[in-house]
C-alpha cells in the first residue's frame, strides 16, 4: 500500500502543478514596449496636460498631471481639510453651509471644465456634490474652491454639473426623486407615485466672474435621473439626461428597477426651457438653500440663504422635454464631437444604442411618438437611432471621445475599454482594465475638439494592482495612449478617494494664469494687519482679537498675556510674505480646531477657547525658512475672572529687536 | 573749414549721444542678478537714474538674515542727483554741436569719462557699505564672512550667486563713451593731419 501511495501522491501533484501552469496568465503586467519612455517626464520637466480628478466619497478633487500620474494637488471642495484650514478657518466655515447647516463631508462625483465655444477656456471646474445637493465653481488662477450653490427640491445631486458649450448654464439632476421642498415632506414612502418628483436645475454662470445662480427647475415625474451631457454644434441648445427607475420602484431597486426592458433617455430644449423662464413662465415656489461665495479680497467667504425658485412643470410645456426609450436602465450619456450622436450606455444591456440629432428632430418634428411618460411625449426608439454597436462586451457606461470619429467605451462587468466608430459603429480595438472601470477621461473628451493622445480609466477595483494596505486600497487609475490603432497600457497609479468623472487639459492653458501671490496692498480682510506696527491683541468681552502678522521668521505679536479661561480667540494671521512659495502655518496647543496655512499677502482666523489656564505654545506649522524652527510664540492663559491685563509684544527680551519692533 | 570747428562726422556723434543719453533717464543703468537653489526662477535688482526696480521687498526680506540694512531709493542721494546729471550731459552734447569747438568737444568727453569713474567709485562704495555694514545681532552671522556684491562680474554669497552687469542704461552709457571716443579721435587725427598737409 505505501509503496503505491507515494507515487500515486507524486503523479496527483504533478498533474495538479500541470493544470496550474494551464491557468490563463494574469496579462494586467502586459505594459507595452515604449511605456516607460512614454510615462517618464524627467525632474524639472513640466507634464503635458492637468488632469483633474473628482473624489467621489472623499468630497475632494485631485490634480495630477500627464502622463506622469504625479499628483499635483488635492483641492477641498465639499469635504472639510484640517491640514489647510478649510472648514475651519472663520473665513472658510460658511463655505460649507447649507439649509441643513455646515456640513463636513460631501460626495464628489463629476467635474466639468468651463467652455466656449465647446473647447475648453481654462477658466473655471465645476465639481457637483451628490450627497446634499450642491455645485462649487473652482477658480483655476488659485486652484481653489470659489463658490458653492445648493440645489433645492434635489436630492442625490447625480447628474451634474455639465455645463452647456458657452457655459451659459450647468445643471443639476437630481438621482432620488422626492417630494418637491415646498410642499408637505412627511409623506408614506410608497407614496411615491403620487408625491415625489424630480428635478433638473439649470444653474446659470455669470459670464466674467461666474457667479452661480439657480435660474429655473424643470419639474419631471419622478423616477432617477443619472448622467447628463450637453449638446454641441447643430445640438447646442439641447441637453440630454439618462434616467432609471422609470418603474417608479421606492424598494429594492436593484430588481424593482430593472424590470422594464427599456428606461428614457431625456432630450430637453434648454433654449426653450429658458426663453419661458425669461418671459415669466413657471411658478416661482419659496425654498431655503444656500448660496455661498469666497472673495480673494476680503480672504472670506459669506454664505447667503435664497428663498425662492422658478419652477417649471413640463407637463404645462409640452415642447421642452421629449424622452427617447434606452435599453436596460442607461447610465452614461455622452455626445460626441459633432453634437450629432448622442451615446446611451444601459448598465445591464449588451449593446450600445447611438441616437442620431438630425433623427430625434424629424421624430419631433413628424410627431412619431409611442404614446407619453407622465405627460412627456416618448419618441419610438427606431425613430431615434442611429444604429447600435452590437455585441460591444458588457455593462457599457460611459462613453468619451477622441475626434477622429472613434468612440471608446468603459465595460464595468466585462472589465475592458472597447473602441469603437462612430460612422459604422464597429468595434475597433478592445483593451483590458484592472479592474471594472467606471468613468474613463480623454481630455477634452466631451467637448467639440477633443486633444486625444490620452485615455484615462477609473477603476473601481484594484485587488492586486499594488503592494496590499490591510482591507482598504486605493482606486486605480490607468494611462493607456490612444494614438494609433490599437490602444496601449502606459502605467497604473493610485488615486485618491473614489474617482468617478474627470476632466484633462493641456498644462499651458491653465500654468500661464496661475496666481504665485496675493497683493498685500490688496487686501480687504477686516482684521488683517498690514504691517508688523500695526499688530496688536483687543479684549471686546469676552472675545480676544490677536491681530498677528507672520514674516521669515516670527509673528508679531509673538508673546501674548491677558488671555482668560474661556474667552473667544481669534488668531488673525495675516502673510506678510509677497514672494512665491512663502506660506507660513499656524497652530496652536490644544486648540480643539485644525491648522491655518496662510499664503503670502493672506489673512486666516483661526478661533480658540482655552479651557485651561497656562501657557499655551503657537507655532509655525509649514517649514517656511532656515529659522523655522525659531518661528514661534507664547500665549499665557489664566484664570476665569483673574486679573492680567491684555499684553502683547515681540522680541521684549532683546534690546535688538526692540529696533525691529519700532519699524 | 575754421580751424577751432568740428568736422561734420564727430559733431553729428555729439548729437546722437545726447538723444541716447536722454533715453537712459528712462531704463534701468545697472542690474544685480542673484540666483540660489531655492530661487530658479532668480532675482534681480535694478537701479534706474531715479528709483530701485526688480524683486526689492524680496531680496529685503531675505537680507535681513544676514542683518543688512534694507533698500530704500530714499536713502540716497544718487536717485535725486543721477536724473539732473544726466540731463546735463545731454544737454552739454547738444550745446557741443551747437558751439561746433573743438575744445567743448573735449571737455565734453573728459567729463563724461570722470563722471562714469565717479559712479563706478560710488558705485563700489555703496556696495561695499551694504555688504559690511551688518547688524551685529542678525541670524546668520559667518565669521569673516561679508555680502558685497561685485560692481561688474559673478561672486558668490552663501547660498545666492551674485551677477552684476550694465543694463540697458548702462550700455547705452557706455554707448555714449565709445561714441565721444571716436569724436575725439577723429577730430584728433583730423588736426594731426592739417598739421602736415
Amino acid at each position: 500500500m505505501k509503496k503505491m501511495f507515494f507515487p500515486a501522491v507524486i503523479i496527483t501533484a504533478s498533474i495538479l502543478i500541470g493544470l496550474a501552469g494551464c491557468k490563463p496568465k494574469n496579462a494586467g503586467n502586459a505594459a507595452d514596449g515604449d511605456a516607460a519612455s512614454r510615462v517618464y517626464v524627467p525632474p524639472g520637466k513640466y507634464d503635458e496636460l492637468y488632469n483633474f480628478v473628482s473624489g467621489g466619497f472623499s468630497g475632494q478633487v485631485s490634480v495630477y498631471g500627464i502622463p506622469s500620474g504625479r499628483l499635483l494637488r488635492v483641492i477641498p471642495v465639499f469635504s472639510v481639510d484640517p491640514e489647510k484650514g478649510w472648514g475651519y478657518s472663520e473665513e472658510t466655515k460658511p463655505m460649507l453651509n447649507t439649509s441643513h447647516g455646515e456640513i463636513p463631508w460631501g460626495d464628489q462625483h463629476h467635474l466639468d471644465l468651463s467652455q466656449t465655444n465647446g473647447e475648453i477656456d481654462g477658466r473655471w471646474l465645476f465639481a457637483n456634490e451628490n450627497n446634499t445637493p450642491r455645485v462649487a465653481r473652482i477658480d483655476l488662477k488659485t486652484f481653489r474652491t470659489a463658490e458653492i450653490i445648493e440645489i433645492p427640491n434635489s436630492a442625490g445631486n447625480h447628474s451634474s454639473p455639465f455645463i452647456t458649450e458657452n457655459t451659459e448654464y450647468v445643471v443639476a439632476g437630481t438621482r432620488f426623486s422626492v417630494p418637491m421642498d415646498y410642499e408637505n415632506g412627511d409623506v408614506p414612502i410608497n407614496s411615491y407615485k403620487k408625491n415625489f418628483k424630480g428635478t433638473l436645475s439649470f444653474i446659470s454662470v455669470a459670464p466674467t466672474d461666474g457667479e452661480m445662480k439657480v435660474d429655473f427647475q424643470l419639474l419631471l415625474p419622478g423616477m432617477n435621473f443619472d448622467l447628463s451631457h450637453s449638446g454641441k454644434g447643430p445640438s447646442s441648445g439641447w441637453f440630454f439626461f439618462s434616467t432609471y427607475n422609470s418603474e417608479q420602484a421606492h424598494t429594492l431597486l436593484e430588481v424593482n428597477a430593472s424590470k422594464r426592458d427599456k428606461d428614457y433617455i431625456l432630450a430637453v430644449n434648454w433654449k426653450k426651457a429658458a426663453e419661458y423662464f425669461k418671459a415669466g413662465k413657471g411658478k416661482k415656489v419659496p425654498v431655503n438653500y444656500a448660496h455661498n461665495v469666497y472673495s480673494e479680497e476680503t480672504h472670506s467667504a459669506t454664505s447667503t440663504m435664497i428663498k425662492e425658485t422658478t419652477v417649471i412643470d413640463v407637463k404645462d410645456f409640452p415642447d421642452i422635454v421629449y424622452m427617447i426609450p434606452c435599453p436596460k436602465s442607461p447610465h452614461g450619456c455622452d455626445v460626441d464631437p459633432t453634437g450629432q450622436y448622442i451615446v446611451g450606455s444601459g448598465k445591464l444591456a449588451a449593446l450600445i444604442p447611438v441616437f442620431s440629432f438630425d433623427k430625434i428632430q424629424k421624430a419631433i418634428a413628424n410627431k412619431d411618438f409611442d404614446g407619453d411618460y407622465g405627460g412627456i411625449p416618448v419618441i419610438k426608439y427606431e425613430s431615434a437611432l442611429h444604429g447600435e454597436v452590437a455585441k460591444p462586451g458588457l455593462g457599457p457606461l460611459h462613453t468619451e471621445f477622441d475626434g477622429k470619429g472613434n468612440a471608446y467605451t468603459t465595460f464595468f462587468i466585462s472589465s475592458e475599454i472597447v473602441k469603437w466608430s462612430l460612422k459604422d459603429l464597429k468595434v475597433l480595438d478592445r483593451h483590458a482594465t484592472y479592474y471594472s472601470p467606471g468613468h474613463l477621461c480623454i481630455p477634452g473628451g466631451d467637448t467639440k475638439k477633443p486633444y486625444g493622445k490620452y485615455l484615462i480609466a477609473y477603476n473601481k477595483i484594484t485587488k492586486d494592482r499594488y503592494l496590499p494596505t490591510g482591507p482598504e486600497l486605493a482606486q486605480s487609475a490607468q494611462l493607456f495612449d490612444i494614438s494609433g490603432d490599437k490602444m496601449k497600457l502606459l502605467a497604473d497609479y493610485p488615486s485618491i478617494g473614489e474617482p468617478h468623472y474627470a476632466q484633462a487639459v493641456p498644462a499651458e492653458l491653465i500654468s500661464k494664469n496661475s496666481t504665485k501671490i496675493f497683493r498685500i496692498d490688496q487686501n480687504k480682510h477686516p482684521y488683517a494687519t498690514l504691517g508688523e506696527r500695526n499688530s496688536k491683541v483687543v479684549r471686546e468681552g469676552n472675545k480676544v482679537h490677536v491681530y498677528m502678522t507672520m514674516i521669515r521668521s516670527h509673528f508679531s505679536p509673538d508673546n501674548i498675556e491677558g488671555v482668560k479661561v474661556g474667552d473667544e480667540v481669534y488668531f488673525h494671521l495675516t502673510n506678510l510674505e509677497q514672494d512665491w512659495d512663502v506660506p507660513h502655518g499656524f497652530g496652536v496647543k490644544g486648540a480643539i480646531n485644525g491648522e491655518l496655512l496662510v499664503m503670502p499677502g493672506e489673512t486666516q482666523t483661526l478661533k480658540w477657547v482655552p479651557l485651561k489656564a497656562g501657557i499655551y505654545p503657537v507655532y509655525c506649522t509649514d517649514f517656511c525658512s532656515a529659522l523655522h524652527q525659531e518661528m514661534q510664540g507664547y500665549v499665557r492663559v489664566s484664570a476665569k475672572g483673574s486679573n492680567v491685563p491684555i499684553s502683547f509684544s515681540l522680541g521684549k527680551n532683546s534690546d535688538a529687536n526692540d529696533s525691529l519692533l519700532a519699524k | 573749414m575754421k580751424k577751432n570747428q568740428i568736422a561734420t562726422f564727430p559733431r553729428i556723434l555729439t548729437i546722437i549721444s545726447g538723444l541716447a543719453l536722454i533715453a537712459v533717464l528712462f531704463v534701468p543703468l545697472w542690474q544685480i542678478e542673484l540666483a540660489a537653489p531655492q530661487y530658479p526662477e532668480g532675482l534681480v535688482l535694478k537701479m534706474y537714474p531715479n528709483k530701485l526696480g526688480g524683486n526689492v521687498e524680496v531680496i529685503n526680506g531675505l537680507n535681513h538674515y544676514i542683518g543688512m540694512k534694507t533698500l530704500h531709493a530714499e536713502n540716497f542721494i544718487e536717485f535725486t542727483v543721477l536724473p539732473y546729471i544726466i540731463v546735463l550731459f545731454a544737454a552739454f552734447s547738444f550745446l557741443v554741436f551747437f558751439v561746433n569747438k573743438k575744445k567743448w568737444l573735449y571737455t565734453l568727453f573728459y567729463s563724461f569719462v570722470s563722471f562714469g569713474i565717479i559712479a563706478m567709485v560710488d558705485f563700489y562704495r555703496w556696495n561695499y557699505n551694504y555688504g559690511h555694514d551688518l547688524d551685529p545681532n542678525a541670524p546668520i552671522q559667518v565669521p569673516g564672512m561679508s555680502y558685497q556684491p561685485p560692481i561688474l562680474g559673478y561672486k558668490q554669497l552663501l547660498n545666492f550667486g551674485a551677477y552684476s552687469i550694465p543694463d540697458t542704461g548702462g550700455w547705452i552709457f557706455i554707448g555714449v563713451g565709445v561714441l565721444l571716443l571716436t569724436a575725439v579721435i577723429i577730430q584728433f587725427t583730423k588736426k594731426t593731419k592739417s598739421v602736415y598737409a
